[in-house]
């Protein structure tokens, strides 16, 4: 067997892990504040890869002025979609509010091939393209520098979530609505904060991940993996779309490159159902107890 | 209106159709499905097809989904097993269709009982996301199994007769609607039994059920079981519709379309699955309708289509979610309450 081999695989899924774990978080934060899982989430990637697209391509803007727009485009989105469609299934079953979003990523989807046809794009190429080696083993520098701004932005996401007060905010409305409303936080616009942070910090994933490896309407597959990652660590928790996006990045390059791409999608799906009759809410994720 | 609707004994309040009215309706809608054929053109008697097929999977969902509470994305999947059955048995056996509809649904059962086990420990969502588990590792299974074809898939003779073919939508509609019918029936009378009672009792506290002295695992895998024979069976008359398998033929989209089929119709009726997988079977043909006519002043309005139809199923999906939550079935309940009181309540 060839090590060297062996770890540029590893590191190649630990460098795509690094934004199933970003993607992850982005899940998470919905997911703590509002209980609803998002599955809408991948299609938002895919729209934040195509509004930058939009801006670089089509209104000619520069690179550095386009991010920062694409992610308060995203959090626009995630704003208008929180009002419209979340805020109206408050205290519905969760099966419904799922389905809500399903039907948003449909929509999503249509849009998109709508606006910009359904072949797959290239981004303009924004990443500096010199090899890394890390020791021997080499690393392509796309995905390097996408799992280093993944980490800056996941590390920024846990210090806020930590110490600032929307992050507070957010952690206590997510223990207890009840006593945070009571206790003064505006809940609903917790809830609103949530969408707009999540979607937003998903629009910045999709701009690394469609430089990585280009946009197209299919995209949203994406969200499915993401999904898996974060069934695997935990619904509720931070540090389990972390580890677990970590795990199913290493997983899927593993059986990508020593089974066949085919097995990627059998490998993760596998372990999926292995956790769950394991640990059926993850390997960080809170027990629920149920009471009558 | 409805009058002299008393009912003197448990049987009668508890029959499906109660009224003299009711059955001439009914009459007239079996009447009406069997000429049918003789008075329309192929292209209805080809959508007629495929919409009872679709009613007769989606109804199957219902009893999971709208009864039971167990929500899964693996239906379309299950409806593959049913195909790939009845494609091998047609193909390598050579067994009459009746048989083989039974083995498919048999065969699609067991499979559902194997994926119907994490229902033990996990549910609501995580089981949802279980059965799209389920639905990739058996699509995966499709594609690389030899018996299966592979990614080519299969190919198969058309159902027969009394030797005679039935190799036209014209010839087929005879087998495909009284089965979806059968199974419709079944269906509703499925809920007048101590099984469908149980049904409902997991689906609105699956503990109080159990307290009440239920067996969980066994009902939750029975509805499972029910389930996915109806997917099984739907799925053997897809095969015999388009007499070619492929892997590609039961994608998961297919499972989100069979979930928005009976959230459209309305989960938990059986009317609802009817209404509903009628409804969002028909609506991409209206679509296709619409834009041809637009042709003339957009003219690639075709290309169009996709992502159109892509938008207008989400929008469906929402639209109902929020402002119409039981579905079509309340609509049609509240037309027909209307008439109830007509004259004195309008």
């Amino acid at each position: 067997m060839d090590w060297l081999y062996v770890t540029e695989v590893a590191l190649a899924g630990l460098g795509a892990g690094a934004l199933y774990a970003l993607t992850g978080v982005a899940f998470v934060l919905i997911y703590k504040a509002t209980r609803v899982v998002n599955l809408a989430i991948g299609e938002i990637l895919m729209l934040g890869g195509y509004v930058f697209f939009g801006l670089v391509a089509g209104a000619g803007l520069s690179i550095w002025a386009a991010i920062p727009l694409t992610i308060l485009a995203g959090a626009a989105l995630g704003a208008v979609v929180e009002r419209a469609l979340i805020r109206p299934m408050l205290g519905e079953s969760p099966i419904s509010v799922f389905m809500v979003t399903i039907g948003l990523g449909s929509i999503l989807a249509g849009v998109v091939e709508l606006g910009w046809g359904a072949d797959p794009l290239r981004l303009p190429e924004f990443i500096p393209n010199t090899p890394i080696f890390l020791g021997e083993a080499y690393l392509a520098p796309k995905v390097a520098y996408g799992a280093l701004v993944a980490a800056l932005l996941i590390a920024g996401a846990v210090i806020a979530l930590r110490f600032s007060r929307g992050g507070v905010a957010l952690r206590a409305t997510a223990r207890d609505q009840g006593a945070a409303y009571s206790m003064g936080i505006d809940v609903g616009r917790v809830f609103s904060l949530s969408w707009m942070a999540a979607c937003a910090t998903a629009a910045g994933a999709g701009v690394i991940v469609g430089a990585i490896g280009g946009i197209s309407p299919t995209m949203g597959i994406f969200g499915l993996s993401v999904l898996v990652v974060v069934i695997v660590g935990g619904l509720d928790s931070v540090a389990g779309a972390l580890v677990g996006g970590l795990l199913i990045g290493l997983v899927e390059a593993l059986a990508g490159s020593f089974l066949g791409g085919e097995y990627k999608l059998l490998a993760t799906f596998s372990l999926l159902i292995l956790i769950l009759m394991v640990r059926p809410y993850g390997i960080f994720g809170t027990h629920e107890i149920e009471r009558l | 209106m409805r009058i002299g609707t008393f009912k003197l004994s448990y049987a009668a309040d508890e029959a499906l159709f109660d009224t003299r009215v009711q059955w001439v309706w009914l009459a007239l809608l079996a009447a009406s499905l069997v000429l049918f054929p003789f008075v329309a053109g192929p292209y209805w008697i080809y959508m007629a097809c495929l919409v009872a097929i679709n009613v007769a999977s989606a109804t199957g969902l219902n009893i999971l989904t709208g009864y039971t509470g167990l929500v899964s994305l693996g239906q379309a999947a299950f409806m593959g097993v049913g195909a790939y059955t009845v494609a091998v048995l047609e193909t390598r056996v050579g067994t009459p269709f009746f048989i083989n509809l039974l083995v498919a649904g048999g065969m699609t059962a067991a499979v559902g009982v194997v994926f119907g086990i994490p229902s033990l420990r996990v549910k609501g969502l995580y089981l949802a996301i279980a059965t799209i588990a389920a639905s990739m590792i058996l699509h995966f299974l499709f594609a690389h199994w030899d018996l299966t074809g592979g990614t080519r898939g299969l190919s198969m003779p058309p159902a027969s007769l009394f030797g005679i073919a039935l190799d036209q939508p014209h010839k087929l509609y005879w087998l495909v609607i009284p089965v979806t019918a059968l199974m419709v029936l079944g269906a509703a009378n499925l809920f007048r039994t101590r099984v469908g009672r149980a049904f409902i009792a997991i689906r609105d506290r699956d503990i109080s059920a159990e307290v009440l002295g239920i067996p969980l695992l066994q009902t939750k895998l029975m509805s499972f079981a029910l389930s996915s024979f109806y997917a099984g069976v739907a799925g053997g008359m897809w095969a015999y519709f388009f007499r070619v398998v492929t892997p590609e033929s039961f994608p998961l989209i297919n499972s989100i379309f069979y979930l928005a089929a009976i959230i459209v119709g309305g989960m938990g009726t059986i009317l609802g699955g009817i209404l509903g997988a009628t409804f969002m079977t028909l609506v991409p043909e209206v679509l296709k309708l619409v834009v041809g006519w637009l042709t003339p002043w957009i003219p690639d309005a075709l290309s169009l289509l996709a992502p159109i139809r892509t938008i207008v199923f989400g929008a469906l999906i929402v639209g109902f979610l929020i402002f119409e939550p039981q579905g079509l079935a309340e609509i049609w309940q509240r037309i027909r309450r209307f008439f109830h009181l007509w004259p004195f309540k309008t």
